[in-house]
Formats: structure tokens, sequence, C-alpha cells
């Protein structure tokens, strides 16, 4: 079988195949979302320390995680597409960018929320708050740039350059707990050490972190055909889909 | 984790205001996204 990936880069092939990925990445993302919610207020036991405020932690992490992932992906797509001037990159960029500045919003609201309990503040002006509050604002920026230019093909290349240029912001969101003194804690879960938490919490962190990423998915197509049908209005193939529906 | 009553869940053992806060936020801030995407797949 002669099975062609690139085909799909192209924006009348991958727009189909998205419609048919979302209703499956929108399932699964709700089915973990009830079983992580389900460990998290009904499995997870109560912290010896926070007691129940620290049942935050299932949305703010997961959250916090997918903020970062999905400002990586952008900018991975913003930068393929930059280099190798593949149409559906920019789209792509595009498509992932307020549901990144959506979960950007959630950690730092949810911090917040579990800040005030735990450390008798809502807000400091510390290295990882601030940090994540920047990557808001590089959300934002990017958005705002991109919807400000309004030929496609150079709002894609702005975009792009100010994607990568704020990917530097990442590392420092992640080890800004370990590079300065933060009134944040350091990571409870890491790649290197075995994770200083209950099993049970773990579990409902991770179910609550595959519903982030299956729904950003699902939100991230659902986008992109949006943006292919504004984009290829004109083009022959919608117009024909068009014709069709 | 059993709760003894519905009170007791909501309370969130006086910390109610804090967690709920967070859920509440987050779950409007997907709904709001999915109603917007939803919306834009009317236009053709």
């Amino acid at each position: 079988m002669n099975f062609d990936l690139f085909r799909f880069a192209a924006p009348q092939a991958f727009f189909p195949v998205a419609g048919k990925l979302i209703p499956w990445f929108s399932v699964i993302a709700g089915v973990f979302a009830l079983a992580g919610l389900y460990v998290a207020f009904f499995v997870a036991p109560t912290d010896t320390q926070q007691g129940e405020s620290y049942r935050i932690i299932f949305i703010h992490v997961p959250a916090a995680w997918m903020s970062m992932f999905l400002y990586l992906v952008m900018a991975g797509w913003a930068g393929f597409g930059l280099a190798f001037h593949t149409r559906l990159s920019g789209m792509m960029a595009s498509a992932i960018a307020p549901t990144g500045a959506m979960f950007t919003f959630v950690a730092l609201w949810t911090g917040a929320l579990w800040g005030k309990p735990t450390w008798g503040t809502y807000w400091v002006w510390d290295a990882r708050l601030t940090s994540e509050l920047i990557l808001l604002f590089l959300y934002l920026g990017f958005i705002a740039l991109k919807s400000a230019i309004a030929d496609p093909a150079r709002a894609d290349r702005a975009g792009a350059i100010l994607a990568l240029v704020g990917a530097v912001n990442v590392p420092i969101i992640y080890f800004s707990v370990q590079w300065w003194n933060t009134l944040h804690q350091g990571a409870s879960v890491s790649l290197t050490r075995a994770p200083s938490m209950a099993a049970t919490m773990l579990l409902g962190m991770l179910l609550m972190a595959l519903a982030a990423w299956m729904y950003s998915i699902a939100a991230s197509l659902a986008r992109l055909r949006a943006i292919i049908r504004e984009r290829e209005r004109d083009t022959e193939w919608l117009r024909m889909q068009r014709a069709a529906a | 984790m059993t709760w003894g009553s519905v009170d007791a869940f909501l309370a969130m053992g006086g910390h109610g205001l804090y967690v709920w806060g967070s859920y509440g936020v987050a779950a409007l801030c997907i709904c709001l996204e999915i109603y917007f995407l939803s919306n834009s797949k009317e236009k053709p």
C-alpha cells in the first residue's frame, strides 16, 4: 500500500480527516475527564498538610502542562511553516493558540485560588508565576499579531518569528523553580525520579492531563477546520464541499 | 475518599470556594471555547 503522509499537508486533504478525528478525540477526552474527576474527588485521599484545597492540583497541573506543551507544538508548526512554506502549518499554529491561551489562563487562575489557602496570597511576582503570565501574553501577542496582518502568508511568517522567539520562555517556566528561589514548589512529578505523591493522586493527575491533551487536539482540529474554511473559501474544492453539504 | 454528606463534599473541608472556584472557571472556559467553536462551524 502506498500511504503518503505528506498528502495531508494540503488543506483540502486534511480537512475531511480532521472532521473525522474530532468526534473520536472529543469522546476520549470526555472519558478521561470523567475517570479523572472520579479519582480526583472520590478516590484520592485528603492531603495531610493542605486538607482538601490540594484537589485543585487535578486541574492546575494538567492545565499548566498543556499551556507549555501547546506553546511548543504551536511554535514547532509555525517554525515548520516558516522553513518549508507549507500552507497548513501556519493554520495549525493559529488553531492551537487560543486553546493554549485558555489553558494558560486556567493554570494562572487555579494557581491563584490554590495560593490563597496555601501561601496566604493570590499572587506574588515570583519567577514561576511571572514567567507563566508572560506565556499568556505571548499567546495573546501571537493571536493579535496574526489577526492584525491581512495577508495570511505574511501573518504566518510574522507570527512564526514571534512564536519561535517566545519559545525561550518555556524552559524558563519549567526550570524557574530550580533556578530561582520561588514561593512555588518544585516539580512533584519528573521523568528522572519517582513522583513525591500518593499513587492515586498521580493517577488522577495523569488522567486529567490525558483528558486535557485529547481535548486540545479536538479543539485545535475544530478551529483548524474553521480557519481552512475561511482562508480557502474561494477555492474550487471548498465550493464543491459547500455544494455537497 | 468517602464524603459523609453532600454538604461535606461541597464544603471541601472549608476550602470549597477555592476548589469549586477553580473547577467552575475551568469548566466555564472550556464550555465557552466549545460554544465559540461550534458557532464558527455554522458558517459555510
